[in-house]
């Protein structure tokens, strides 16, 4: 109830938006730019045939991959640039230099390697999720507050004990502040991907939705259900973030 | 386990150390010698910023001097190790284990009770019912504990504690020193204490060594010879306070 009380400023921001969407092209009388409504039954209309289900299922599973090769190589090579010197100043220039080209940029030598199927975008999102949490992760073992590593070296612990109870829980926070950033990067990545060979996906559907007929309410359709998505990933993301492990950074 | 008893728990040997900093060279410890008996509380008191901490990190292994040495057990002294736990004000719970895990933390998992062990120490401190809790969950005073806890039960012989309840208020830190108290009575160690509170080395040591300012030598060493338990506020107590304090240049008119 709380959290209803808090979101009706946004509410109403979105309702007048759709109103003033709805009346500007009743006025204008648009052929092409569809209604509120329109955007409504058409997506309806995708729902039933099963086709919106395909396309998301498509890209969802695009995600799915890229990202979690992207997870499982960047938190173990996070860790270790973060722990052993010499690897932290041998690769972080290199994944600095990397790190801002655009994934699109990728694009023309994804499909060079992978071809058009499911690889390219696979691989585009694996590029474009695994640099930031692979600095998150390395940012979160330089930031361990010394006396914790102290106090493990006090009680000599075993290094497969010191990594499992004190460095990796202690950077748990930031991988999943990584984890965050690398999720909302592979699905806008996803979608722009999917815009320039596959068949299927949300991206895909966009600009066929486009190219066969103008079915500019399909357009609109997806672009909504891009950016729920989006915020339920996020959501799931943010769950994480709960954990009572991890509840120690967030807390203050 | 030494079997001489006149050979000291702790021998400060004429250490010396230095930092640089910008080619601005700081002596910060120059020439300290003294020992600590097995069984004896030592308090060391000091002008802030005299080098007190340093002191305590060599002495605990994790600093080694410029010139001199410790020696624990008549062993040089080359390392932290588990036999001597450092307590700070700071402290270093994990925040992430739980207080029966940051409990476990120390022993290794091969030794046998290890689980009842931690619970006879949580117990021991007052913790009980509390160890399925998250450090945050904790208030300053339940967390200091949980920090004693996790320090006594791998069975250390000598306790480092550098300035330990300052970060916590008047009435708390006299409470926890009341308690380590009583946990020593049961428990008896070997202490070392830094405090910048001269009346809290009073109600807890047996000797106190006064630090002159940087660089750090012993200035002077008060023997505490009240039995427990104490009243600072006796006038032989306060005595001693007023020469101590004397000793750190401060001449109030108590």
């Amino acid at each position: 109830m709380k959290g209803l009380k808090a979101s009706w400023p946004s509410i109403v921001v979105m309702a007048v938006l759709i109103a003033v969407w709805w009346a500007a092209v009743t006025l204008t009388q648009s052929a092409i730019f569809p209604t509120p409504w329109a955007v409504v039954t058409g997506t309806l209309e995708l729902a039933r045939d099963g086709t919106l289900w395909e396309h998301i299922g498509a890209s969802l599973m695009r995600v799915g991959a890229g990202f979690g090769l992207a997870v499982l190589l960047a938190i173990p090579l996070g860790l270790w640039m973060g722990w052993v010197h010499g690897a932290f100043v041998t690769l972080n220039p290199l994944f600095q230099i990397l790190r801002p080209i655009s994934p699109i940029a990728w694009i023309p030598i994804a499909i060079l390697w992978f071809g058009v199927g499911n690889a390219s975008p696979i691989y585009l999102i694996f590029i474009a999720s695994v640099f930031p949490m692979i600095v998150q992760t390395t940012a979160g073992v330089h930031t361990i507050e010394k006396r914790y590593l102290r106090a493990a070296e006090n009680f000599g612990v075993p290094r497969s004990k010191l990594f499992m109870q004190v460095v990796f829980p202690a950077t748990l926070p930031q991988i999943i502040v990584g984890m965050r950033i690398g999720l909302g990067v592979a699905w806008l990545v996803v979608v722009a991907a999917e815009m320039i060979a596959l068949r299927s996906g949300l991206g895909y559907m966009i600009i066929d939705s486009r190219n066969a007929g103008n079915r500019y309410d399909l357009v609109i359709a997806g672009m909504i259900i891009i950016g729920l998505i989006g915020l339920a990933l996020d959501g799931i993301m943010r769950l994480l973030e709960s954990m009572k492990v991890v509840r120690w950074r967030y807390a203050h | 386990m030494p079997t001489d008893v006149a050979s000291p728990k702790i021998r400060v040997d004429n250490i010396r150390k230095g930092f640089q900093n910008d080619k601005v060279h700081l002596q910060v410890i120059e020439g300290l010698d003294f020992e600590v008996r097995e069984g004896e509380f030592v308090a060391i008191v000091g002008p802030s910023g005299c080098g007190k901490t340093t002191l305590m990190n060599i002495i605990a292994g994790f600093l080694s001097p410029d010139s001199g040495g410790v020696h624990v057990n008549g062993v040089v002294r080359n390392g932290p190790n588990r036999k001597g736990i450092m307590i700070t004000q700071q402290g270093s719970v994990f925040p992430w284990l739980t207080v029966r895990q940051n409990l476990l933390f120390g022993l290794p998992d091969d030794r046998p009770n290890r689980e009842a062990l931690a619970e006879e120490y949580a117990a021991l401190v007052g913790l009980k019912g509390f160890e399925d809790n998250y450090p945050h969950e904790l208030s300053g005073g339940m967390l200091k504990r949980a920090e004693i806890a996790r320090a006594l039960v791998v069975k250390p012989e000598i306790l480092y504690m550098d300035e330990p309840f300052s970060a916590l208020d008047a009435l708390m830190s006299l409470r926890m020193q009341n308690e380590l108290l009583r946990i020593l009575s049961i428990e008896r160690h070997t202490v070392m204490l830094i405090t910048h509170d001269v009346e809290e080395a009073i109600h807890l040591a047996d000797r106190i060594l006064v630090l002159s300012p940087r660089p750090a030598r012993i200035q002077a060493s008060f023997d505490v010879p009240f039995a427990h338990p104490r009243r600072v506020s006796s006038p032989e107590a306060q005595a001693l306070r007023v020469a101590i304090l004397k000793e750190l240049g401060v001449t109030d008119s108590v």
